[in-house]
Order: structure tokens, then sequence, then C-alpha cells
């Protein structure tokens, strides 16, 4: 009983971590058919702002939203430095410059802050463990999975309540027709940016949260999760993408509880395969998304 | 058809100039500068025979090149050294000890066979999941350089490969693979590829099987990072999995990029460009480092510098400096139209 819980809890709190990252790279795919590289990026500056303002004595809190802010400040950035100026042009030049922008951000960090891990403060609620039902289960873990609970409702919400949300869906569906029909183009998009922000900064905080420091490559891990959460899940689809990262979630854990020691290092490779034979199976991801339209 | 000779004829020579050039000066540095280059050209116009004619972005080109490089080097690594080497190498495996040559072919071949096996579902997919599954089988590779100890000596460096690479044989290498690259682009499948990459719907509906020649273009490209791999390994003799990673891949990608993705000769063009600015840059790094100003080492210059340029590039001109026309194209057109002027 104690182990089904532990196993749970594990699931729940990862794919909770997994959805939004997830989330977060879909709501910019799905409108502007741009896969963000820079988005693992957002995640390493949500962390090195916790970590610069560690010495100012502010509250932990005020400290944590500041480093969304600063999420969402990039999140924004990146629009306006890797994709609006190359909007009008062909796919793979949008995809080029948000990978130079990547390089570019982490190398700023490389090259002004450190190569080396620093330490980000946490409360010490992060460090505590609760035993629930005879498992025995990190704080965090609860955390995440209430955190994910509350951003997932909101953001179901936005979407589809708000005269924000209903826009930004329109424009996913049909850019050109959501234009026409009075939906400011720039508007949403720089939303959409600014959406994908705060949801990096929010994982940012958890997730960093479970490693303790930040480094410059921090947002690889995310970035491929959310990659592969979304490709599972279906590359334009909202729940989708949340499906796809409890599913990667689900599928990381098992491994984690299956493998022999030898084994698990190889687990990337393993669920990458995984990925494979779901795609063989449905390429379009389980599930399919509004058909794609023009982005401009 | 002529202009494609013509650019042959031009990008060898181009080749040629760099391997002789670079004799004639004779500065040890140059050299290696020199042989760096032309094996980056043999990655970057391999990368060009998939991404130019299919338009998709691969991302693990560089996870089959160190692919080869650990394929050549497991072969070649001599008997007596294997036991230092690679300790945890299976048995059958220690007395093997082949040419370079045989094993820079075994190398390229392995990884197209891997690639074939890997990427046949992977062919299916549009453009984005497609960026992004070439992204995680690069992770993947990696992953296993990492981890596979038997073979790779797992995150540690590798040593003890006979350096057999040099000037000549990088530029021979470099020079068959750009008239290999030629030629598939102007082979049958080449020309359809290139068909689906303009328009995919029309593409299929003359009867393109579009998977099916991505999926060839795919194979191609990784026997070429395979051979380049192995090239690379017997020129630098040492080297860990993270020589094969995302700031590898950053850079070839670069280069291609810049040079123009659609053309060889903007392959070419990219490589050398970026070669140049990236010792340069390298080079104010260091002296930099040297003068020390400042606490600490200034790492991350060079990726700043290029990452911007990149993005400039992308806005300004979108296609790279040679976006659809080979460089042979370009002049010929240039003389007939001079002839029809007089």
């Amino acid at each position: 009983m104690a182990f089904a819980i532990q196993f749970v809890i594990d699931v729940l709190s990862l794919g909770g971590a997994y959805a939004l990252m997830a989330l977060g790279l879909v709501i910019i795919y799905g409108i502007l058919r741009l896969v963000n590289f820079a988005y693992g990026e957002l995640i390493m500056v949500a962390g090195y702002t916790m970590y610069l303002s560690s010495g100012s004595g502010l509250p932990w809190l005020v400290m944590a939203a500041l480093a969304v802010a600063m999420a969402v400040l990039f999140g924004i950035l990146t629009d306006y430095a890797a994709f609006r100026p190359v909007r009008a042009k062909s796919v793979t030049a949008v995809l080029i410059t948000s990978f130079a922008f990547s390089n570019l951000l982490q190398n700023a960090a490389l090259l002004f802050i450190s190569p080396r891990p620093r330490n980000v403060p946490l409360p010490d609620i992060f460090s505590q463990t609760v035993s629930i039902g005879g498992a025995i289960t990190p704080v965090r873990n609860l955390i995440t999975i209430a955190a994910s609970i509350v951003l997932l409702a909101a953001v179901a919400f936005l979407m589809r309540r708000t005269t924000l949300g209903i826009a930004m869906r329109a424009a996913a569906t049909n850019f050109t027709m959501a234009r026409m029909l009075g939906v400011p183009a720039n508007l949403i998009i720089s939303s959409a940016f600014a959406l994908s922000g705060f949801l990096a900064g929010v994982v940012g905080i958890l997730w960093i949260g479970r490693i303790g420091t930040v480094v410059p490559g921090v947002g690889l891990e995310p970035l491929l999760v959310a990659f592969i959460a979304t490709v599972i899940g279906g590359m334009r689809s909202l729940p989708g993408a949340v499906v796809g990262g409890f599913l990667l979630a689900l599928i990381d854990t098992t491994l984690n509880y299956t493998l022999s020691q030898d084994l698990l290092k190889f687990r990337d490779a393993f669920t990458f395969s995984l990925v494979i034979l779901i795609l063989l199976w449905r390429p379009q991801g389980l599930i399919k998304g509004p058909a794609s339209g023009q982005r401009t | 058809m002529k202009h494609s000779y013509l650019t042959a004829l031009i990008l060898i020579a181009v080749i040629a100039a760099i391997a002789i050039g670079s004799q004639l000066i004779g500065i040890r540095l140059y050299d290696r500068i020199a042989t760096n280059l032309l094996i980056s050209l043999v990655l970057v116009v391999g990368l060009q025979t998939f991404m130019g004619n299919s338009g998709l972005l691969s991302f693990a080109h560089i996870g089959f090149m160190g692919l080869g490089a650990y394929t050549s080097a497991v072969l070649t690594i001599p008997a007596q050294m294997k036991g230092m080497a690679l300790p945890d190498l299976y048995d059958f495996m220690k007395v093997v000890e082949i040419s370079p040559l045989l094993a820079m072919l075994a190398a390229g071949v392995l990884a197209a066979v891997v690639a074939a096996v890997v990427a046949y579902p992977l062919m299916r997919l549009s453009d984005a999941a497609s960026v992004i599954t070439s992204f995680a089988l690069l992770v993947v590779l990696y992953t296993v350089m990492n981890n596979w100890s038997a073979f790779t000596n797992g995150p540690r460096t590798l040593f003890g490969l006979p350096k057999t690479t040099d000037l000549p044989i990088a530029a021979i290498v470099a020079a068959v693979v750009v008239v290999v690259a030629l030629l598939f682009k102007e082979s049958r499948t080449g020309k359809l590829l290139r068909a689906s990459r303009e328009d995919e719907v029309a593409a299929a509906a003359l009867g393109a099987n579009i998977p099916h020649l991505r999926w060839r273009a795919f194979i191609l490209a990784a026997f070429i990072a395979g051979i380049g791999g192995a090239l690379w390994g017997h020129f630098i003799t040492s080297f860990a999995p993270k020589a094969f990673y995302l700031k590898e891949t950053f850079l070839i990608i670069t280069m291609l990029v810049i040079g123009g993705a659609n053309t060889v000769t903007g392959a070419v063009a990219g490589t050398i460009l970026i070669t140049f600015a990236y010792e340069g840059l390298r080079g104010t790094e260091s002296a930099l480092n040297a003068t020390a100003i400042g606490a600490g080492q200034v790492v991350g210059l060079t990726e700043i510098v290029l990452a911007l340029a990149m993005i400039a590039v992308m806005i300004v001109k979108p296609g790279g400096l040679f976006p659809n026309r080979e460089i042979g194209h370009i002049l010929t057109r240039a003389r007939r139209k001079k002839e029809t002027v007089a």
C-alpha cells in the first residue's frame, strides 16, 4: 500500500511538472508554429534570478515572484529577439533563431555569472518530508502537485472563459481568419510568450527546488521533457500536452522502479525508444489538435 | 547539368587551395586549423545532403559522428593498448585491430545502419515533430555513448587512437564528400526530395514517397557523418562523449545555415567562413584571458557572437549566403547574361 501511494505521488508530482513544461511549449507552438528552443533558458533565467536575489534579504515568496516575473520578461524578449523579425519567413528560419537565442542566453550566463553551479535559496519546507499512509514523501512533491493542479485549472479557465484565451485559441486554429475578425496579432503573440514564460518560471522554481542549484545548462532537461511530452500528446493540442506530460512521467517513474542500476543509466534511451514506438502507432500524437493554419 | 561539373570543379579547387596553401605556409597551427576545417566540411556537407534536400532540420548529425568516431576507435586501437584504453571491452573485441581506412568505412556503415533502423519511423513526421525527435535522437545517442562503458570508456576520455588523419587525407575525403553531395542532389532521389521540400502536398500528389526519400537522404547523411567522425577521431586521437553534443551541433548548424543549407556551395562557404570567425574569436578570448582583466575567465564569448551572427543572417538573408544556386550555376548565368548584352 505504502508503495502504491509512493508510486502515485511520484507520478503525479513528476507528471504535474512535466505537464506544465509541455503546456508552456505548446502554447507557443499551437499559435505560432514555433518550436521555442529558448524555452529551457526561461527556466534558467528564473533560477539565476533566485540566485542573484538571494543576498537581498527579501522574503522567499517575493524572490520567487521576482523570478517568475523575469521569466515572463525574457519570454516576451524571445518574441522580440528571435521570433518577430523572422515571423514571415520559413519555419526553419524561426527554429534556427530560437536555437541561436537559446545558445545566446546560455553563454551569456556562462560569461557573466559562472560555469559552476550556484546555490538557489529555498525555504525549509522544500527539504522536509511527510509520511502519508506509510510512504515517506518530500513535501516539495506535494507542493508540485498542488501548484500544477492550480495552474492547470487556471490555464484551462483562461483558455476557455476569457476573451484573451478565446482569441488565442482562435489564432491557433486560423491565424489569418482571427486577424480579419479583429484579433490583434502582435498582442496575442506577446501574451502567448508571456504565458509561456510564466509557466516556465513556476516550473523553474519547482524544478530547481528539486536540484537546489542552477547551472547554465539547467534548462536542457526540462526542454527535452517538454519536447517529448508534446510530441506524444500531439503538437497542437493543449490537453494533449498535459496528457503527454503525465504519460511521460508514468513511463519515467515505472522505469525508475523496474530497471536495475546498470540499465537505469540508459533510462533516457529507453524512454525515447518508447516515444518512437508511440509515434509509429500515432504519428500525429495521441490527441489531434486543430488543423494547422498559416502563421502570418 | 554542365554547371554542376563547374561547381564540383570550383569546390574541389577551393579544398585543394586550402590544403596546399596551408602546407606551403608551413606553420603547424595553420595545418591543424586547415585539417579541422576540412573535417568540419565533411560533416557540414553531410548534413547538407539531408537538410538541404529535404528542408528538415536535423540535430542528430553530431550523434552519428560520435558513433563513427567510437566505432573506428574500437576497431583500430592497438590490441596491446586496449586493456588500458577500454578496460571493460568484451573479450572477443579485444583482439580486433584493423587498418584505419577499413575502420573508417566500417564507421560510416555502422552509422548508416543505426540511422536506417531508428530513422525509419521518424521520417513520417512533419516539420516540427521531426525536428524535436531528431533532437531526442541526439540525446539518446549521447546517453548511450556516455554510459556504454564497454565500448566508449563511459564519460571518461578515450585515448590511444592511431593518428592517421593528416591534411591530404582530410582534403581527399572532403573532396569526395562534396562530389557525392552534388551527385545526390542531382540524382532522382535528390530531385524528388527537393520537390517535396518546396511543396510537400504537390510532390506527394505526383507520386513521391516522401518518407522513403527522406529516409534515404538521412542514411546518406549518417554515413557521411560516421566517416567524418572516424576522420576526426584519428586526427584528435583522444576524446570524450561530450565532444558530440550540443555545442558541436550548434557549430555545424551555424556553418550550414549561414552558408545556405540548400546548396553544397553554401555548406562549403559557411564552413570556411565560420571556421575563420571561430578561430579568430577563440584567439580573442584567450588573449582576453591572458591579460586577465577582471576576475573570471572569459568563456562563451565566441558562441554569443556566433549566435548573434546567426540571428542577423536569418533576419537579413534567411536562405544564407548561397540560398538556392550553386556557384557554377551563378557563374554560367553571369556569363550568359554578359553574352546576351554583348
